[in-house]
């Protein structure tokens, strides 16, 4: 480790007065770990492990933590995103389609870009944005009107804008895009407005669309046989959520989300393939290799959209997702095959497995007109907030969280781009408290190693860094740092916001900060 | 156009075509005039009134945008009042309620339809969908009402005790919840349960969205690092540090760390209120004098 730190300190002196940029080209973004200053991707590495090979501040020091520098945004609502940080300047969005570019060392505005967006767009759960993509010279962005756009790095002038779908309809961008090879890799939202959900390529020089795969198979394709009747045309199975990439067998996997209506599944009959699934698509034409399809006809709004991880375990290359649905997933990557399925948070909702080990929902578990108690609630086990896995202690860190609803189903017709959920949640009136925790579980048997409770449930991701730590805020806004081999509490700072975001690491001048947003603000963190 | 209208007599014959349209321009005005008033006549009541299949498919409309905050079935939620009540706060006629559910209710938490970030909001025949069902539940209220609001007030301020704690119109305690508009939006079970059951749902809700109260009135018992014990209710939280009020109106700023013992528990440090020691009659005043203020 200490060449490591060496070679930060050998960058940070390249770096004195003037920055040289660098394009970030491909290579660099498969060899990020060759990297460990910059954050080149919204997990931080194409394998999604949330993990930074930084050990400056460690489990001895981190108490000494201080606020390095906070930006406003100057946006209200929830801040999710994720920034991205090249060679010293930091990239990161905010709501409404904000980006900006900032001095990584101080927090100071390079450039800003606001989108002008429509007043009737269509967001489902706030006018957020995850983040962002760099590739070349540009930065890219997924709009709420459901373009695609490139930003210049260095003005943030808008290079190209490709128009996905029509807003109108219910469809939108949320998610952080995924840049591989010349493609911008993307998901759109809208599984509450029946959208037909797909993933998109778009060449990043032109914004050319080089590919999109529709999550809900047409007439003729394989799996169209799992909707009844039209039912596919609304069927939702959105991709709102970043995925991951395999450079050895070119493979982007990335996760869906919900069927429409979300919590009726009367008229769509069927599996509802390919939602609430895990694809693994060719990079270069988006044809479909497997799909793994965690809940079959899902009826609790239990999106797959949780960022999957890639890990490598002898020979043996898995990827491993903790699912909405409460169950912690590890699959066979080059297969799609699952290995096994563990229950790490409360559900009452399947209490037996299918042949190949896939839980399977009891059938008392549909909603009903009157509603009735299903755990986990609507809002899930987990959710968006982005988990982490470290290599060193071979954990697999997930914000958690204990609640069930009362689930009720009622018909409701499709009205293009109107809501459509058939039906809704309730909190349950059994006045039990929500619980909320960080949990470190053992991808190899399911066993959860610890868990911190949180005062309450938290939309706060995880981040883990090769100093032994793991990062992650609360709904309380504090920033916290764990021990990562015990969950001990090592460290804390008041931010005055709740945390919606995930947590990142980067170095500049030799240093090593971690940053995360809160409340409507960036904060970075470091050593004295 | 004013200028063909106030024409002097003299003139009549000068511009008859003018007159001729300036009068046929004023009968078209008063027809729209006529037919604004109408329309207006129209939608001051529902035109989807006791249509029982529009009442079915606004309960569906209520269920997905409205139930959250006011319950399943109307009758209230945490936030939201019991809209089965006959006698509503903020509307009473058919078009009174479209108001209030096309623009909200300024200063309180009711939004204008399509503001919940949740896409464009409801269409207009929606709306009426959903006055239709919110008429289809509606209770009508007694012919003569219950409970006698003057004993109700003596009881709250006097031997019931409830002031020592509770405020109602700027009178009362801190340590529990200021209960000036309660009786305006809960159902008299609702209050009824509160008072015989404190524990059974502390203060109502578990979301943001289905919260009463910004607290939830948990109660707190810590044991400081001097070996002081406090038990009180929580003002906030979080994972560090807690900020609490004990039965004397005292605030404490702990720092959770330094405490020799915390805990924390959903029984309310409100008493249990059994009918040996409220009796039924006096409930009833007592929800009378809360009904009473709450709709003023």
């Amino acid at each position: 480790m200490k060449g490591r730190n060496a070679l930060i300190v050998v960058l940070a002196f390249s770096f004195a007065a003037t920055i040289t940029y660098a394009q970030v080209t491909f290579e660099r973004l498969v060899n990020s770990g060759k990297e460990p200053q910059n954050w080149l991707t919204y997990s931080g590495d194409y394998s999604g492990r949330r993990f930074s090979p930084l050990d400056q501040i460690n489990p001895t020091n981190a108490r000494a933590m201080v606020a390095k520098w906070v930006y406003q945004t100057g946006a209200t609502g929830k801040l999710e995103t994720t920034p991205l940080v090249v060679d010293g300047i930091l990239y990161a969005t905010a709501q409404d389609d904000r980006a900006f570019a900032l001095d990584a060392r101080t927090g100071r505005p390079i450039w800003m870009y606001q989108r002008q967006l429509p007043g009737d767009i269509r967001p489902c759960c706030g006018r957020v944005n995850r983040g962002l993509a760099i590739l070349g010279d540009k930065v890219f962005l997924g709009t709420l009107d459901a373009h695609v756009t490139a930003l210049d790095a260095k003005t943030g002038n808008v290079a190209w804008d490709a128009v996905a779908a029509d807003y109108q309809k219910g469809y939108s961008f949320t998610v952080a895009p995924l840049a591989v090879k010349n493609l911008v890799v993307i998901g759109v939202s809208g599984g509450e407005y029946g959208v037909r959900g797909f993933i998109d390529a778009y060449d990043a020089t032109t914004g050319t669309r080089k590919w999109r795969f529709y999550t809900v198979p047409g007439p003729g394709e394989p799996g169209h046989e799992t909707w009844e009747g039209d039912s596919w045309k609304v069927g939702g199975a959105p991709a709102w959520n970043t995925g991951t990439y395999d450079p050895a067998t070119n493979q982007i996997f990335w996760p869906t989300g919900n069927p429409a209506p979300s919590n009726r599944g009367e008229g769509r009959a069927g599996d509802n393939l390919y939602s609430n699934s895990l694809l693994a698509l060719n990079a270069d034409t988006g044809q479909m290799n497997w799909s793994f399809q965690f809940t079959k006809h899902d009826e609790h709004d239990w999106d797959a959209t949780q960022v999957p991880i890639m890990i490598d375990s002898g020979n043996k290359h898995l990827i491993a997702q903790a699912n909405r649905n409460g169950f912690f997933y590890v699959l066979d990557r080059s297969t799609g095959k699952l290995v096994s399925a563990t229950v790490y948070g409360k559900i009452t909702w399947s209490d037996h497995k299918d042949a190949e080990g896939r839980p399977v929902a009891n059938k008392e578990a549909s909603p009903t007109i009157a509603g009735h108690t299903v755990c986990p609630g609507a809002l899930g086990t987990t959710n968006f907030m982005a988990p982490a896995y470290d290599p060193k202690t071979s954990l697999f860190y997930v914000t958690a969280r204990d609640q069930c609803d009362i689930f009720s189903t009622a018909p409701q017709p499709y009205e293009a781009g109107h809501a459509y959920y058939g039906s809704a949640y309730f909190p349950s009136d059994e006045a039990e408290p929500y619980r909320g925790f960080l949990k470190a579980i053992d991808p190899t048997t399911g066993e959860i190693k610890w868990k911190f409770e949180h005062t309450s449930p938290t939309w706060s991701g995880v981040l883990s860094t090769a100093g032994g730590l793991v990062f992650t805020g609360d709904a309380e806004g504090n920033f916290i740092a764990l021990d990562a081999a015990t969950g001990k509490v090592l460290w804390h700072f008041q931010m005055g916001g709740a945390v919606y975001a995930a947590p990142i690491a980067f170095a500049v001048g030799g240093k090593e900060y971690v940053a995360i947003a809160a409340g409507s603000a960036l904060y970075a963190f470091g050593l004295p | 156009m004013s200028l063909t209208i106030h024409q002097s007599p003299r003139d009549k014959n000068k511009f008859p075509l003018v007159a001729l349209r300036a009068r046929g321009f004023f009968l078209a005005c008063v027809c729209l005039l006529l037919l604004a008033a109408i329309r207006v006549a129209a939608d001051d009541r529902n035109p989807l009134a006791g249509d029982a299949k529009a009442a079915k498919a606004g309960e569906y409309e209520f269920r997905i945008n409205c139930a959250l905050c006011h319950g399943l079935g109307a009758r209230g939620g945490g936030r939201g009042p019991d809209l089965t009540r006959a006698q509503k706060k903020h509307a009473h006629s058919d078009a009174e309620m479209f108001q209030v559910i096309s623009s909200g209710i300024p200063g309180t938490a009711m939004p204008s339809n399509g503001t919940n970030g949740q896409g464009v909001g409801m269409t207009d025949e929606e709306i009426w969908q959903i006055i239709a069902y919110i008429r289809s539940v509606e209770v009508k209220a007694p012919a003569k009402p219950i409970g006698n609001v003057a004993h109700g007030k003596e009881l709250f301020y006097g031997d019931a005790n409830c002031s020592l704690c509770h405020m109602v119109e700027g009178k009362g305690g801190r340590l529990g919840p200021e209960l000036t508009s309660v009786g305006g939006s809960r159902t008299r079970e609702a209050i009824i349960d509160s008072v015989r059951n404190p524990s059974r749902h502390l203060a109502w809700g578990l979301t943001e969205s289905t919260k009463e109260f910004p607290q939830e009135y948990e109660t707190i018992t810590v044991v400081t690092a001097d070996g002081k014990k406090i038990k009180g209710v929580a003002l906030d939280e979080d994972n560090f540090s807690v900020q609490m009020m004990d039965s004397s109106e005292q605030i404490y700023l702990l720092e959770k760390d330094k405490l020799r013992s915390f805990s924390k528990s959903r029984e309310s440090i409100m008493p249990t209120y059994t009918p040996d020691v409220l009796s039924d009659k006096d409930l009833d005043d007592i929800i009378a004098f809360l009904t009473s203020v709450g709709a003023k």
